[in-house]
């Protein structure tokens, strides 16, 4: 009797450590490259004036993320959050710069794109039923068709301070204030997924559809609403990279993409395991930003970058699921 | 019988149509207050569709009406309606959420009504708790639902849907509720479906009727005070379970007689032998056995003393801390064990939970049934899909599956007849040694027959047949030799006339006294 209960008390003890590894390799993992490229780079790596700007240039990236994990969690694909993204950031460019309209206006303007854009991939999705994935490959590539043509293919530079200030120009603890705009919004998804019953749907909606319909969940506007959300968010993100480039590009915006999908899959290895997760992807857009700026530090080529991504994607991932498969050994093993 | 006379839920000229398929034909069904109301039927007459009509996840066709409690309701129900009807379900397929905790499902339904911005995950762990014991139940709030056993899924399910038609008709003395049970017994042990039969009868005496279906007619005749019998679809009648009796039911069910003579059984001469020894694993502790071909095993016992790990360990889908499987002449270690070897050396495995562990739902059914032969239509030019589908149409057609159309999807099937698929997809590779776990769970009365005859036919080619199963009467049927388990060992064989139903019964209690048994306490039900 003794004996069983002792092998269970392991066994239990044996699964919390695998849980831990799992929920924060990827903090471990952060935290030891910051401290590796401190070690070697003292004097360039390591100064606040680094990390306030390794800090500072992630927030784009961490807010499209965001939006990103909204539809992930309700089971659906977004891949039109760069064409938002792009689109809302010209809006605000041509129409601050060419036509002199108030920078408030052209950011209500640009979210308002956003909803739009949501509201249309939702419509083909939940009403006529088609593939998200599809659907916003299709809007995406549309709306950057769109960029182009607006913006004749030209940078549109000299937007209002009205918008830099506050974004890049302003600093709190020597960080841009981008970068808390960035954790503000990671916060308010973080805790619309985990706190609201609204987020609860739209995970019980991702994981199975037929549940949640037979639950009462009303399927169908979840899903639109998780679109909508994502266009929002994604138009947001364009008004923060407006803010930080002071300008508007009609290209590089969609360079966002990979990294987003990246993030957000990396995420769900971390914090809370097997669930899309902001904290987690957080943690995945600073370790890899940390990363490559360590290994620019050492005057390293840039197709270095795309190793580093690709190769610490498949690591982190591969770190968290030995874990997981260690903790099903232990509970796999004969006891009752 | 003298019932209120006012109806709980009356449903007129339902018809729902999938794709040119009719599912139902103008079926009217009434639940009276306070009565357990049956709904039989063969696998795929529709009982589970009226019931997800009710539910709002189907659409019927025009036509249809709905009233509740005397009040006339437009359908469809939009999703979630039901809850303000005061309905609540335990479906056939559960619906949980296996990737997510046990808190998590057992709230959802509160999630969806009510709105909250503010969730305290620790309340709520602890109501969990609280609604789980109070029902006897020991689970963790926080374990993944596709952790637990079977069993315990089923009971998460049940108390889910008890605990919210509690909540739903607590307040409101006038209205009646429905509490609807899609077979909600079959996963269930004998100790926590007596328990749940009493939750039950407290729920029919008080606050809500009861929609109960199963294809278990002992079960039926025992619980409930009228019943509905749907046959393809349409309604073959409706009865008061006073008059009623096993016979009656059956020919309702199928439409005739069934054939009084029982299972033919072959002689059993001394085939191969295939021996199992030492085997330790999950609550089984160092078991040898010893099956033969042409001969058909029984194993039983209570939930927990060992049985069931057998045919898994076995088969090598959970992992054996000792133990050795000889037969043919090799000798495997079952430590080591895994699916593709055991199938390789003619071990097949037909699991309980035929839906999360032996399909894909989302392929067709031919699909899912060739794929443990995909090798006999290997060609020059790639698979043979011509042959693969007219053998497949043949194989569903001797196991009676309906539809017998291999590109039918294998979720459309109803839920009887997936289960006839699988036993089709394994018993067509004629394997040495067939492991089957509960063999006729959730089929109708007509097929539990045939699959009788087709696990009497397997051994009379040749094959070992074992059957783990707590349902004895099935046993009786069915078996040679019948070993029961108690406390993770052979605790006694029986054979020749010893193989009774009352026999078996009486010796897996004799040897279990130790298990705690039920799960659903009959506290919970006086609250
Ligand atoms: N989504 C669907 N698409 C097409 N056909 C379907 C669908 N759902 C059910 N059917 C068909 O409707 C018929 C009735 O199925 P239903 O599940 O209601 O049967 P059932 O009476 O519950 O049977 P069982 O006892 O096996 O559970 C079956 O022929 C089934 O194949
Ligand atoms: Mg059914």
């Amino acid at each position: 009797m003794s004996a069983g209960a002792a092998a269970l008390g392991q066994r239990q003890r044996g699964t919390s450590v695998a849980q831990f590894v799992e929920r924060f390799a990827l903090v471990g993992a952060w935290i030891a490259l910051v401290v590796v490229f401190s070690v070697l780079k003292p004097d360039t790596f390591a100064t606040s004036s680094n990390f306030a700007a390794i800090l500072g240039s992630q927030a784009v990236l961490v807010v499209v993320t965001c939006a990103l994990l909204i539809p992930l969690t309700a089971g659906d694909y977004d891949l039109s959050i760069t064409g938002v993204l792009t689109l809302s950031q010209m809006i605000i460019g041509i129409l601050n710069t060419r036509h002199d309209i108030p920078v408030y206006l052209c950011v209500a303007l640009a979210l308002l794109m956003g909803a739009l854009v949501g509201l249309i991939n939702g419509a083909f999705v939940v009403v006529l039923g088609i593939d998200s994935f599809i659907v916003t490959l299709g809007t995406g590539t549309f709306l950057g068709g769109v960029v182009l043509w607006i913006s004749n293919s030209e940078t549109f530079a000299g937007i209002s301070s009205q918008l830099t200030r506050p974004v890049v120009v302003d600093r709190f603890l020597g960080v841009p204030l981008a970068f808390y705009y960035g954790l503000a919004v990671v916060i308010a998804v973080w805790y619309f997924l985990e706190y609201t019953s609204l987020g609860r749907q739209l995970l019980f909606v991702g994981r199975s559809r037929s549940v949640a319909r037979l639950t009462g969940l009303r399927v169908g506007r979840l899903r639109w609403g998780a679109l909508v959300a994502s266009g929002v968010i994604s138009a947001a993100a364009g008004v923060l990279y407006a803010g930080i480039t002071g300008a508007a590009d009609p290209v590089s915006g969609a360079e966002f993409l990979l990294p987003a999908f990246a993030a957000a899959f990396l995420g769900a290895t971390s914090i809370v395991p097997g669930r899309f997760n902001p904290w987690g992807s957080f943690i995945a857009v600073y370790f890899l930003v940390t990363g490559i700026t360590g290994l620019t530090l050492f005057g390293i080529e840039s197709w270095v970058h795309d190793m580093f991504y690709g190769g610490a994607l498949v690591f982190a991932v591969t770190i968290s699921q030995i874990a997981r498969h260690r903790e099903e050994h232990q509970t796999s093993v004969p006891d009752s | 019988m003298n019932h209120d006379p006012r109806e709980v839920v009356a449903l007129r000229h339902i018809s729902k149509t999938f794709d040119g398929v009719r599912a139902l034909h103008d079926v009217d069904l009434t639940v009276c207050r306070g009565e357990v109301h049956g709904l039989l039927g063969e696998n795929g007459s529709g009982k589970t569709t009226l019931i997800k009509v009710l539910a709002g996840f189907h659409a019927p066709d025009a036509g249809g009406e709905l009233e509740i409690n005397g009040r006339p309701v437009p359908l469809p129900l939009w999703p979630g309606q039901f809850r303000r009807l005061g309905m609540s379900f335990v479906h056939q397929d559960l619906g949980l959420v296996p990737s997510l905790s046990v808190t998590e499902n057992l709230l959802v339904g509160d999630m969806a009504s009510r709105r909250s911005w503010r969730l305290s995950w620790a309340r709520e762990r602890r109501r969990t708790t609280e609604i789980l014991t109070s029902f006897g139940l020991e689970l963790d709030p926080c374990a993944k639902v596709s952790d637990l056993r079977t069993t315990d899924r089923a009971l998460l399910a049940i108390v889910r849907a008890v605990g919210e038609i509690r909540m739903n008709t607590a307040g409101d003395e006038s209205a009646y509720g429905l509490l609807v049970l899609d077979e909600p017994t079959v996963f269930l042990p004998t100790s926590d479906r007596d328990q749940l039969f009493s939750i039950v009868r407290e729920i029919a005496a008080r606050r809500a009727s009861v929609l109960f279906v199963s294809h278990n007619l002992d079960e039926v005749l025992e619980i409930t005070d009228r019943v509905t019998v749907l046959r393809d679809g349409e309604v073959r009648g409706t009865i008061d379970t006073a008059e009623a009796s096993n016979e009656v039911l059956v020919e309702m069910i199928i439409g005739r007689k069934l054939p009084t003579n029982s299972i033919a059984r072959a002689q059993t001469e001394a085939g191969k032998e295939i021996s199992v020894d030492g085997l330790t694993g999950g609550s089984a502790r160092d078991v040898s056995l010893k099956f033969r071909a042409a001969e058909v095993v029984g194993l039983t016992g209570l939930v927990g003393s060992g049985f069931e790990e057998i045919p898994y360990c076995v088969f090598g889908a959970r992992a054996a801390a000792a133990g050795r499987l000889e037969m043919d002449g090799r000798t495997f270690d079952l430590r080591g064990m895994i699916p593709s070897r055991a199938l390789e050396a003619g071990v097949a495995l037909i699991p309980a939970d035929r839906q999360h562990d032996g399909s894909v739902g989302s392929l067709s059914v031919g699909d899912n049934i060739t794929l443990p032969v995909l090798d006999r239509y290997r060609s020059p030019l790639g698979l043979n899909r011509r042959r693969m589908r007219s053998d497949a149409r043949k194989l569903l057609e001797q196991f009676d599956v309906r539809p017998p159309d291999p590109r039918f999807r294998y979720q459309s099937l109803s839920g009887g007849n997936q289960q006839k698929a699988m036993l089709a997809k394994w018993l067509q590779t004629k394997p040495s040694l067939l492991l089957l776990h509960e063999p006729t769970q959730g089929v109708d009365v007509g097929a539990r027959q045939q699959i009788f005859q087709l696990m009497r036919e397997a051994a009379a080619n040749g094959t070992a047949v074992v059957c783990m199963s707590t349902d004895y009467e099935q046993l009786a049927a069915v078996c040679d030799r019948v070993v029961v388990f108690g406390r993770g060992r052979v605790a006694r064989e029986l054979t020749g006339g010893e193989i009774t139903e009352e026999r078996i019964a009486e010796q897996c209690y004799r040897f279990a006294e130790e298990h705690s048994g039920s799960h659903l306490d009959a506290s919970g039900a006086r609250r």
